[in-house]
């Protein structure tokens, strides 16, 4: 089944509240995705560094190294199994290499200038509290309730998925020509690490994008080639956007006020939000892109 | 007035006292405050009441209706009024997926839109849309009627057997079997009082066109074999 929500706040001033209203929202869909849960975080992103969210037991002495193999400071900030490294933007590349040389069993969840992504097994609820989400400020973010049914119940296999910088993508539904889809993208130099078919939906908009489409193109590229149930909900570092399949197989109900964009899978994830009663509240269409983008 | 808030009574204890209704004659007219999207509300009714929702429902609101009225004043989720037997329910906002699937009886109004698979194998009840419906509308229907003051997505009435189905506006595509069909006397009366009972006022029954079954698929022939 799983749930899936996004909120894309169009009013600044309402970024503080970003975390207690996305925590709300995983929260109400339990119903749909008790095994695990996930979110991803667009919070404050200061000029000139990046930061990789993590998974790793000895984060701390792990970039004590990376420091110093890359000569450049590396913050560490601990959320209960992950952490968040921080560096400059400059040594990024570098720290990649390094760590995939050195370090090959840290799992990097999701790295950019603004994104932190987070997920683990266990109820949502839960899972929203281990790592903080509550005191967490941004500007957009994702969130996925998964109900496995593709693969197996890991961190790992739990959503939101991340295949490029700012990138991340969460999935209801089931895609059926995911194993072709993924030996063209290893064909064409992506990385996976996991068997997960939704995972290979994130790589292909990565790839799309990264061949110059916008994120409204690649989901457009995506309405031909990918096969299957989905409704997805995807951001990058500015951008927030919603497409289902042409059947309309997985349920989608999306609110919009001067102030928020907001999507759940079902309603009742929607009515803790501010202003919800005035909100203009529709249900997306089959088969067409629905896009934000922050200025 | 019975006053129901489900921010302090849970919808299974609103649902048990509805249902005592059908052997116990009590209460005509009940208010649900705060529903907040939940699931099932008002279903299974057996009682000529009416009950007002006040605000938004999730999936299933008013299944298996029989004889009650259910207005719900806000949207609805998949499946409302899903094999409803007689009464009526009334949204008035839109209404999610498979409206009104499977219905045997009954009157369903949205007065907005309804999403995909509006009267999917309906079997006798009545839905009348003041707006658009999604794609595959009326898949398989068996009997009852489908009027729609809006458009029609794709694949309208794929499959169909004998319902009959009025569309004012565009329809996207007909599904295998739907044909256009005349609209005679008998469909003009029909359509003008279901429109009257909708409470739609100002809009000619020739607007519409009407579309029902060609009859082609009904018994297997071999010729058919690649529209199963």
């Amino acid at each position: 089944m799983c749930g899936i929500v996004g909120l894309f706040l169009k009013n600044k001033a309402m970024e503080p509240q970003f975390g207690p209203l996305l925590a709300e929202m995983l929260g109400v869909m339990t119903d749909r995705g008790p095994d695990s849960a996930g979110f991803a975080v667009y919070g404050e992103k200061a000029p000139g560094s990046w930061k990789m969210t993590v998974r790793h037991d000895h984060a701390a002495s792990v970039a004590a190294a990376l420091a110093q193999a890359i000569g450049a400071p590396v913050t560490v900030t601990a959320r209960d199994s992950h952490s968040v490294l921080t560096l400059p933007e400059t040594h990024q590349a570098l720290a990649r290499e390094w760590l995939a040389a050195n370090c090959p069993e840290m799992t990097i969840c999701g790295d950019g200038r603004s994104i932190e992504l987070y997920k683990e097994i266990g109820l949502p609820a839960q899972v929203a509290d281990r790592f903080g989400l509550r005191a967490m400020a941004g500007s957009h973010g994702i969130g996925h309730t998964r109900m496995a049914t593709e693969s197996a119940v890991t961190t790992a296999g739990a959503h939101p998925f991340s295949t490029g910088p700012d990138q991340c993508l969460v999935h209801n539904g089931s895609l059926s020509n995911h194993a072709s889809l993924r030996r063209m993208l290893i064909r064409e130099g992506m990385h996976f690490s996991t068997d997960n078919d939704s995972e290979v939906a994130a790589g292909y908009l990565t790839w799309k994008m990264a061949g110059g489409a916008t994120l409204a193109q690649a989901l457009e590229a995506a309405l031909t080639d990918l096969d299957g149930f989905y409704t997805f909900v995807v951001g990058t570092e500015t951008g927030f956007a919603v497409v289902r399949d042409p059947i309309s197989c997985k349920p989608a109900v999306m609110a919009e006020t001067d102030d928020l964009v907001a999507f759940a899978s079902e309603y009742r994830a929607l009515t803790g939000l501010p202003g919800i009663a005035g909100a203009s509240i529709f249900e997306p269409e089959p088969a067409r892109v629905y896009a934000w983008e922050h200025a | 007035m019975e006053v129901v808030d489900l921010s302090v009574t849970g919808k299974t204890a609103l649902n048990q006292r509805l249902h005592h209704l059908a052997h116990h004659p009590g209460e005509a007219h009940w208010r649900v405050l705060n529903p907040d999207g939940q699931h099932s509300l008002a279903v299974g009714l057996d009682a000529p009441i009416t009950v007002e929702i006040a605000g938004h429902a999730g999936y299933y609101c008013a299944g298996m209706n029989k004889q009650a009225t259910v207005i719900v004043e806000g949207n609805v989720g998949v499946g409302v009024a899903e094999n409803m037997m007689s009464g009526t329910v009334h949204v008035r906002g839109d209404a999610s997926q498979a409206a009104g699937a499977t219905a045997h009886g009954g009157l369903l109004i949205i007065d907005g839109n309804a999403s995909a698979r509006c009267g999917i194998s309906m079997k006798g009840i009545n839905i009348v849309v003041k707006g658009s419906i999604g794609h595959m509308s009326a898949f398989m229907a068996q009997a009852g009627t489908l009027v729609v003051l809006g458009d029609a997505g794709d694949a309208l009435g794929d499959s169909i057997y004998e319902a009959r189905i009025y569309v004012r506006g565009q329809v996207q595509s007909q599904g295998a079997d739907c044909i256009a069909k005349e609209l005679r006397d008998e469909h003009r009366a029909e359509l003008a009082s279901l429109l009257s009972q909708a409470g739609v006022t100002g809009v000619a029954v020739d607007e519409f066109r009407r579309y029902g079954s060609a009859r082609n698929l009904y018994s297997f022939h071999v010729d058919n074999a690649s529209q199963y």
